[in-house]
């Protein structure tokens, strides 16, 4: 039926997720690493900034399943596939991607945000959406009511849906749903999970009842629907915090230890090489590469078959060159950390056992270092989401075909000079980034809090 | 101390090399100044005329580093690695697309760039750490708890937000300062005060919960512990002892910024219009003039280099014990 496409980007996603659960497996094992989990686990917000992060991950990776659909054939002839590349978000959205209007038009209207002239009319009106609030007819009294029946059921919905989760868990846990939902309870804090969940799983609900007959975010200048773009961009935003400190990592813990416990010559040599590329200002050195990049995806168009093909090599291009412009920090710290650890007895007593170097640096300073690793690793994500928007309206962000963020908020700004103003775009792309942003930083403050070993005290 | 600052000046010239040689193999290696003219001229406009006269008029029709044509010195001088890169060190940056001088157009406009980032400078600094001294006084109460969340809150909003939003509700409802523009003088004042109010407000979250956690590491410390034994009320120890020794950490962060206010800010210049080096870099960028985006790179990293020599001569002043040699 349809031919699945795995884009660099997703097989990239997939080695990570599958390096996340690999990592979970083995540090259930560790003892001072189930307690630090366990830290986080107990942390209520951690919980429900994890539950927030968990949703968009989930949006984020259904839109990694990519496919092309197969075109409708002649019988005997060879199957055809279509050139547009899919993902199973597009599919489960289908409706939402294919009732486009011609223009603008706000949440929930029922007419074109602008008037246009009539084939059989003098006068200018505003045409009808061709889909927002079309079930209504011509009688366009009922629409508030229809909202609030839509927005009512939605809720319902969405409630259901969470009590029957709830009771789930509690039957599997074999807990009553009120010992669960009390305060305090020991253990994980589960609690604050399925209290952010209900908000969420509610949104959802009024979304998708709601999404049925209205654009509920309004639509683009293209006529695009904007809920649509902002699920779609979830991705991209995932993207680039994630496989830019997948990229960067190798090389600033690498060198960074390399440089600590060496010394020496070696040491300068790193030294020179990060303080030089950090004294370049961060965002010009980002611009002077992704316009290089940018000669180069253009003076070799054979490189890639499809549009997507090339929009996403420059998405991985952004990470690489993100990756390569900020590991500077990282080795910095990892050095002057790998310096102290040099000192201490343990690292001692291995040299004095003859231990060979490599091997002390793997098995006595690498773990040692894994907490500062996993805290830039963290505290970096919401950085990069953020600098995404940045760079796009700078113009060295991701391919203007590329749904993000970014590009949302870029096309959105042309139009603020507008009166009235066109705002729904920019609410949405700010709302979702926002939620992203926050649920990642709050985290990340619960995961520097359990690993790093000053801030306990 | 002269001495040391010497040091520090020539240990200088290796980066400022690096750069320079990173920036020339990332404009002119990674792609030949013809990939730069068939991707500026266009697809329909490319012909072998039209690459050459490209490349002549800004002058990339030389050799990359080594013109065998020419004789004596002239095989190193008249190459594009020295015309282009390596004069840069003495100021001369070339013109830029549009004719202009650049070194020229960079000294009008730092002025603007001035108007705009020391005033944000200035007062983001002040308004942070008072915050965080509040927050910190305040300890472990709910000021302090919803002040620290209120912090990552802001931190988690997009730095265009705070823009995008601050002209609209100031400038477009309220109707208080021009949405844009500027202009010389005392004149500018209603220009600047948006770009400045709103650049600190955006910049107060994360940099509040940076000190907040500098003055906190600071309160455990012995000697905090004596004055407040001594009985000193805990307004004079947070004053007058831990603002000032916490000074150290909070220079480190701070001074490396002072010389890159020079460079302005990319986003609030271009979205306020205002002439400033920041804008000049965005328009650079989107209109792939590389000759400037080029400079730009080359004086950031000359300022940032400044702001860590700065750095540690602020630190003499700041600690009597920092003896540097």
């Amino acid at each position: 039926m349809i031919q699945p496409v795995v884009l660099w980007s997703d097989a990239l996603l997939f080695v990570l997720i599958a390096a996340i659960v690999a990592l979970t497996l083995w540090a259930r094992r560790q003892d001072a690493l189930r307690a630090a989990w366990g830290r986080v686990l107990k942390d209520g917000m951690a919980m429900a900034a994890a539950t927030v992060l968990a949703v968009f991950v989930l949006i984020g990776l259904l839109d990694s399943l990519h496919y092309r659909a197969r075109l409708p054939a002649q019988p005997g002839a060879e199957a055809r596939y279509a050139v547009e590349v899919h993902s199973a978000l597009d599919a489960l959205l289908s409706d939402l991607r294919q009732r486009g209007e011609k223009t603008y038009s706000a949440p929930l209207a029922t007419h074109l945000f602008a008037r246009e002239a009539l084939e059989n009319s003098t006068q200018r009106e505003f045409p009808r959406l061709q889909h927002g609030g079309a079930h209504l007819g011509a009688d366009l009294s009922g629409h508030e009511f229809d909202i609030a029946v839509r927005v009512s059921r939605g809720c319902a919905g969405g409630l259901v849906i969470w009590l029957l989760l709830v009771s789930a868990w509690c039957r599997w846990r074999g807990v009553a749903v009120v010992e669960m939902l009390k305060v305090g309870a020991g253990g994980p804090a589960i609690r604050p999970v399925f209290l952010t969940l209900l908000p969420i799983l509610l949104l959802f609900g009024i979304a998708i009842a709601v999404g049925g007959g209205y654009h509920v975010f309004g639509t683009d200048k293209v006529g695009q629907d904007v809920l649509y773009l902002s699920l779609k961009s979830i991705r991209t935003g995932l993207l680039i915090g994630t496989l830019t400190t997948l990229v960067m990592l190798p090389l600033a813990v690498l060198l960074g230890i390399l440089a600590g416990y060496v010394g020496g010559w070696v040491d300068d040599l790193i030294q020179y090489l990060y303080t030089t590329l950090s004294s370049i200002p961060g965002v010009l050195l980002i611009a002077a590469a992704v316009l290089m990049m940018q000669v180069i995806i253009d003076t070799h168009p054979e490189w890639f078959a499809t549009s997507a093909e090339r929009a996403d090599a420059r998405l991985l291009a952004l990470c690489l060159i993100l990756g390569m412009t900020s590991w500077t920090g990282v080795a910095r710290l990892l050095r002057g950390e790998t310096l102290k650890l040099r000192e201490l007895e343990f690292v001692q007593a291995a040299q004095a056992f003859g231990v060979g170097r490599f091997a002390i640096m793997r098995r006595h300073i690498l773990p040692n270092l894994m907490h500062i690793v996993l805290i830039a690793l963290v505290m970096d994500f919401s950085g990069l989401v953020l600098a995404e928007a940045v760079l796009s309206y700078v113009g060295v962000g991701v391919d203007p075909t590329t749904i993000s963020f970014g590009t949302m908020i870029n096309t959105a700004r042309m139009e603020l000079a507008r009166e009235p103003m066109v705002w729904w775009s920019l609410a949405a792309a700010f709302s979702f980034m926002f939620a992203l942003v926050l649920a990642a930083n709050l985290f990340a403050d619960a995961v520097r809090d359990a690993f790093d070993p000053r801030a306990s005290a | 101390m002269l001495a040391y600052i010497i040091r520090r000046l020539l240990y200088a010239i290796p980066i400022l090399i690096g750069v320079n040689l990173l920036t020339f193999a990332l404009f002119f290696v990674v792609n030949t100044p013809d990939d730069m003219a068939r991707m500026q001229l266009g697809v329909k406009r490319v012909t072998p005329e039209a690459i050459q006269k490209w490349k002549a008029e800004r002058g990339y029709d030389q050799p990359l580093v080594w013109n065998s044509a020419a004789a004596g010195t002239a095989t190193v001088t008249e190459t594009i690695f020295f015309s282009k890169s390596v004069r840069m060190f003495v100021g001369d940056f070339g013109r830029a697309d549009d004719g202009r001088d650049i070194a020229r157009e960079i000294a009008t406009r730092m002025g603007p760039s001035l108007a705009i980032a020391v005033p944000t400078f200035v007062l983001g600094l002040f308004v942070a750490i008072s915050f965080a001294l509040l927050l910190v006084f305040f300890r472990a109460t709910a000021l302090d708890i919803s002040g620290v969340v209120l912090c990552v809150a802001m931190m988690s909003i997009s730095g265009l937000f705070y823009i995008i939003g601050g002209q609209w509700l100031v400038s477009k409802v309220w109707h208080l300062v021009p949405i844009s523009g500027y202009s010389g003088g005392v004149d500018a004042a209603k220009f600047l005060i948006l770009p400045v109010i709103i650049g600190v407000i955006g910049g107060i979250g994360a940099s509040t919960r940076w000190y907040r956690t500098i003055f906190l590491e600071e309160i455990t410390r012995d000697y905090v512990r004596t004055a407040r034994a001594k009985g000193l009320p805990e307004r004079v120890v947070l004053f007058r002892h831990v603002l000032r020794n916490a000074l150290i950490p909070i220079l480190t962060g701070v001074v490396v910024v002072i010389p890159t206010l020079f460079m302005g800010s990319l986003l609030t210049e271009s979205f306020f219009g205002i002439p400033g080096l920041g804008s000049y870099t965005i328009d650079a960028i989107n209109a792939q003039d590389f000759a400037v985006v080029r400079s730009m790179v080359f004086i950031g990293s000359v300022l940032y280099i400044v702001g860590l020599l700065l750095t540690d001569l602020s630190y003499t002043l700041a600690d009597p014990r920092v003896r540097l040699q």
